[in-house]
This record gives C-alpha cells, sequence and structure tokens, in this order.
C-alpha cells in the first residue's frame, strides 16, 4: 500500500458530500456545473437548436412561408429518394466509396505500423513518421488543387506515364477511375495519422513475450503472426467498429473538391447531393437526405461505441 | 537472435527502402507545388516544372500579395485562427474538468455525459444548420466562423482523458487546503497538461485554417471569405464569376505559378507550427484513443 492510496481514501468523503439534499450536494458542486455553462450553451444554440428544423423533411418547405406556413406532406420525400435513380444511386455511391475508404483504411495503417515497428534506428523511424503525417493536416481544398494539377491529361503523372508508353490515364474524368483516384488519394493522406494508435499499442507489448518465442526458435514472422498481431487485435476491433460510423460519410471534403460533371453517375455522394439540392432551393429533399444519413449515422455510430465497449471494453466517455 | 538471420537482414534493407519511398511519395506533390510557385509563367503554363524550379521567379508570389482579395481572405484566416482556437481551448478545457471528475464527486456527470454524446452521434443536417443562422442573423457575420466550432466534443474527451490520467494524489492536498475546483483546475490541472493543449490546440488551428465550406455557406459576398474558401473558388472550382474579382486580376489568378504559390501560402503555416507540436500529438491522441 502506498501512503497516497490512504489518504485518497481519508480526503474522498470531504470531496463529496454523499448522501446530503439536493441542494447541499448543489453547494459543493455548484463551482464545477459553471464551468460547462459555456459549453452546454454553445452546444445548446448551435446543436440542438437546429434540430426541431428537421421536420421540414416531411414538408414541402418554401422558405417565404416558413416552417409554420409550409405544408405537410408525410413521408413522401422519402419515398421520393428511394424512387429515384439518382438518389439510389447516391446512396450505392456512398457505399461503394466509403466501405473500400474504411477496409484500406484499416488494414494500410496496420501493415504500415508493423513494417515501421521493425525500423530499430530511431531518426529514422522518426523522420518517416514526420512525414507520413504531414498531408493529413493538409486540407483537400490544397490538396484537391494539387491532384487536378497533377492528375490532368497534360499533368505531371501522365507524363511519366506517356514516359513509359503507357495510355494517358483519365483519373478524374472518367467513373471508375475517379472512385479509384478518391479512394487511393484518401488513404495517401489518412494512413500514416492513423497509424499512430495501432504503432502506440505496439510499444506497450511486453517484450519479455518476444524473449520467450525467441529461446523457442519463432522467427520474426512467426513472432509477429503470434505475439504482434494478438496483442494488436483489440485496438484494431476497436479502430474498425468506431470506423463503421463513417459508412454514410464518404468525405464530402474530398470528393466535392475533385468532383465534376462527368463523374456525377460514379462519383456524387449523399453530402455533395444535399449540398446540391439545397443550392437547388429543393429544402424538403436536402434535409430528408440529410435526415437519412444522420440516422443511419445514428445507428452505426451508437452500435459501434456499443460493441466497442462490449468486446473490446472500450469507453468513449 | 532474428536480427542476424540473413532472410531477416534482407527483409530490413527492403523494409527500409520502402519506407523511405511511401515517405517521399507524402510529400512529393507538395515539393511539385513548391516548383511551380517559383518557376516562370511560360515554364509552369506548359507543364515542364518536376521538382526543381525552372526559370527561377519569385513573380507567381509577389502578384499573389499585390492582390487585394487574397489580402482581405488571409486577415480573415488569421484572425478566425486566432480567435476561434483560443475561446474553443477555454471552453474545451473548462468542459473536460469537470467531465474529469467521478459521478460520485460531480452528480451532474452523467446527465452532461449523455447530452454531448448525442450531438456527437446526431446531427441536424445542412438546411436546419442554415435556416437557424438565418433566423439567428448570424448570416454573414464573423462570429458564424467561430460560435459554431466551441464545442467539439471529442476534443472535450481527449482533454478530459488527459485529466483523468494524471495522478490524483495532486489534488487531494489542494482540496484539504480548501482550494476550491477553479483554483484545483487552474493551479494544479492546467499547468501540468501542456501536452494535450498544445494538441488540440493544434488540431483546432488547422481547423479553422483549413475550413472552407462555412465560408462558402453563409457568406453571400466573396470580400468576407477566408483564405481557404477563396482558394477553393480558383484552385478548384475555377470559377471566377461569383468572385467580384476584376478581369485583369484574373488573367493573373489563373496562371500556374500563381495558383501554387498561393496554394504554398495556405499550406506554409501548417508546415511550421507541426513539427514543433508533433511530439505532443503523438502523445494526446494515444491517450485519447488506447485507454482502460
Amino acid at each position: 500500500m502506498k501512503p497516497g492510496t490512504d489518504m485518497a481514501a481519508n480526503a474522498a468523503p470531504k470531496a463529496n458530500p454523499g448522501t446530503g439534499t439536493i441542494a447541499r450536494q448543489f453547494a459543493a458542486t455548484w463551482r464545477l456545473h459553471l464551468m460547462l455553462v459555456p459549453a452546454v450553451l454553445v452546444a445548446l444554440i448551435f446543436k440542438y437548436a437546429p434540430m426541431p428544423g428537421i421536420i421540414i423533411a416531411f414538408q414541402d418547405f418554401k422558405p417565404w412561408k416558413g416552417i409554420s406556413g409550409s405544408s405537410w406532406v408525410g413521408w413522401s420525400n422519402f419515398e421520393l429518394i428511394f424512387s429515384m435513380h439518382d438518389s439510389r444511386q447516391v446512396i450505392l455511391n456512398t457505399l461503394i466509396i466509403s466501405c473500400l475508404k474504411i477496409a484500406f483504411g484499416l488494414v494500410v495503417p496496420v501493415i504500415f505500423a508493423l513494417l515501421l515497428n521493425e525500423i530499430r534506428q530511431t531518426g529514422l523511424k522518426r523522420s518517416v513518421q514526420t512525414l507520413v503525417y504531414l498531408p493529413h493536416f493538409m486540407s483537400w481544398v490544397i490538396l484537391g488543387g494539387i491532384l487536378l494539377d497533377l492528375l490532368s491529361l497534360e499533368g505531371i503523372v501522365n507524363q511519366l506515364l506517356s514516359f513509359f508508353h503507357m495510355q494517358p490515364v483519365m483519373f478524374l474524368s472518367e467513373g471508375n477511375w475517379f472512385r479509384f483516384t478518391v479512394i487511393l488519394s484518401d488513404l495517401w493522406k489518412e494512413f500514416g495519422f492513423s497509424a499512430i494508435v495501432f504503432l502506440a499499442s505496439l510499444s506497450g507489448i511486453n517484450p519479455a513475450l518476444y524473449e520467450a518465442a525467441e529461446i523457442d526458435g519463432a522467427g520474426r514472422m512467426k513472432q509477429t503472426l503470434y505475439i504482434t498481431l494478438p496483442s494488436m487485435l483489440p485496438i484494431i476491433v476497436v479502430v474498425f467498429t468506431l470506423s463503421l460510423g463513417n459508412m454514410l460519410n464518404a468525405n464530402f471534403d474530398q470528393i466535392y473538391n475533385l468532383i465534376n460533371s462527368l463523374v456525377l453517375d460514379k462519383g456524387d455522394i449523399i453530402d455533395t447531393y444535399v449540398y446540391r439540392s439545397f443550392q437547388e432551393g429543393q429544402y424538403s429533399l436536402s434535409t430528408a437526405v440529410g435526415l437519412f444519413k444522420s440516422v443511419i449515422g445514428f445507428i452505426m455510430i451508437g452500435g459501434g461505441y456499443y460493441s466497442a465497449y462490449k468486446w473490446a471494453n472500450y469507453r468513449i466517455f | 537472435m532474428y536480427h542476424k538471420n540473413p532472410t531477416y537482414r534482407i527483409f530490413y534493407l527492403f523494409n527500409i527502402a520502402f519506407l523511405v519511398l511511401i515517405s517521399v511519395v507524402c510529400v512529393l506533390p507538395l515539393l511539385h507545388i513548391f516548383a511551380v510557385s517559383l518557376s516562370g509563367k511560360s515554364a509552369a503554363d506548359s507543364n515542364l516544372v518536376g521538382l526543381i524550379p525552372v526559370d527561377f521567379s519569385l513573380d507567381g508570389y509577389l502578384r499573389t500579395f499585390e492582390n487585394s482579395n487574397f489580402l482581405s481572405a488571409l486577415k480573415i484566416s488569421v484572425l478566425r485562427s486566432a480567435v476561434g482556437t483560443i475561446l474553443a481551448m477555454c471552453v474545451t478545457v473548462l468542459a473536460a474538468f469537470p467531465l474529469s471528475r467521478n459521478s460520485k464527486e460531480f452528480r451532474g456527470r452523467s446527465f452532461y455525459v449523455w447530452f454531448f454524446l448525442i450531438i456527437m452521434i446526431f446531427d441536424a443536417g445542412l438546411v436546419p444548420h442554415y435556416i437557424l443562422m438565418e433566423k439567428i442573423n448570424l448570416i454573414n457575420s464573423f462570429w458564424i466562423f467561430i460560435l459554431p466550432g466551441l464545442v467539439n466534443v471529442w476534443n472535450i474527451i481527449l482533454m478530459m482523458n488527459f485529466f483523468r490520467a494524471l495522478p490524483r494524489d495532486l489534488d487531494e492536498a489542494a482540496i484539504m487546503d480548501g482550494a476550491t475546483s477553479f483554483q484545483i483546475m487552474s493551479r494544479i490541472y492546467l499547468p501540468v497538461s501542456l501536452p494535450a493543449i498544445a494538441t488540440l490546440s493544434l488540431f483546432t488551428l488547422v481547423g479553422h485554417w483549413n475550413a472552407w465550406f462555412d465560408g462558402m455557406l453563409y457568406m453571400t459576398s466573396p470580400d468576407r471569405w477566408p483564405l481557404a474558401t477563396l482558394l477553393q473558388t480558383i484552385v478548384v472550382v475555377q470559377d471566377f464569376s461569383k468572385t467580384g474579382i476584376r478581369f485583369e486580376d484574373l488573367q493573373t489568378l489563373s496562371n500556374r505559378s500563381v495558383k501554387s504559390a498561393q496554394i504554398f501560402i495556405a499550406m506554409l503555416p501548417i508546415l511550421l507550427v507541426y513539427p514543433f507540436l508533433q511530439r505532443f500529438f503523438v502523445k494526446g491522441i494515444v491517450l485519447g484513443a488506447v485507454k482502460e
């Protein structure tokens, strides 16, 4: 027993008033409540106050009539979403792009972390980290501008391809290539940063395990398969379940900055569709699509947190 | 030892080569843009520049800084980044401290946890947000860049986890001496929380600097845009009709080396801040993500 633990036990009753009346409890904790006031106010105004606005998804909303004056249309906006070819395609695009992003965004950082973990020269390791984390901090406006430039038909990438006598590739103006480009560039931007948590879990593995395996004659490959990967499994499960919440989030910033009318059929996603319908003045449709996304997102994220808690005992708060 | 195994040694060499290659690939596009920004107009426009500037010229930068649209957008960006980050950090730290107390010490905790959890997993969507901003008269106001971003639940959680990981013995003594929660937070917790605060400041700062969509959505006139929004229109949309930019300026702005110069200027603050904060943020993220 450390002396500190004793003291903590003695001091605890002083810090909390125990089973007193509500007034007495509040007297002891009002400062804590006060500290939360700014955050609560901002959340109430900017996150909670817009929520009633989602009822316009069930209206034929006209801005000049306001929410109270617009007519009710029940579920017909949602029926419209699922009957229109456009919106069904948009949901499909979102699912395809985001699921591939989730899959590669999990596997590649794990492999990268394993490879980087082998490096014993600290300086080299740190330099690699500095460079691969960097794109994460750049906005998609900047990267979009760079990619549009690099990947155009006259761009440097196609110049390289033609140097090797290959056909030019329309990275951003052909549907399937567009998806490929979107997924690859997202991976390029985020793989390093996503690897941080895996690198941390690697450094937490008990070295005695490896020593024992060494004595038993296990090579590095076997050590990785039977010690490293199993030790990483809990954090991999947590990252995976939490990323499921992004199932309908294919990244607005990225797609909006890379998309053009040629690839709208294969590249348009829910968020870009929501924004476009908003710009076209279809407020109710836009809200309905957004609400659909939010509800599915709510279920996926909520489910993700719950299962991360269940399987890996990960608690968000 | 597996290190001495010849197969492993070959693997090790390949591994180093591979990782170096990957790191280079991560910064190559940025270097290319830098080279273009320092090149002469004709060389840049005809795509002759690789990684080394051709016909070295500072024209791109000079013309960028002559442009009044660019300068006013830069000012707005600097202002929103500074004000937004400072205020957001105050709100975050103030909210994180009570939440880091356990529910015995702080009876209301679970209510607040649910309160914040809900906004983390449910979003009202674009149109309801826009209607609200219209109602409370924030459209075209500078404060629309600042206020909605003051609460970021992820940041509150990261900060809260950092506070929780600090040894509790620290504040026991202070409580005995009659210190209030405010004093415990400001005198005991804050001074030792520098890594977490640096991490979150970096994230918030970068977020503000890179934010472009709020400018486009909520600002009806381009002279209220932050740099990222202006850049989005110039570099990505290449639509100058709604920016109100004069025709002569338009000629300049569509010039490839000028564009690259603007992209590079927009990257610069991040490039400057990031290396110094790197050691902090790795620690900060890990603490928020890996915990029991």
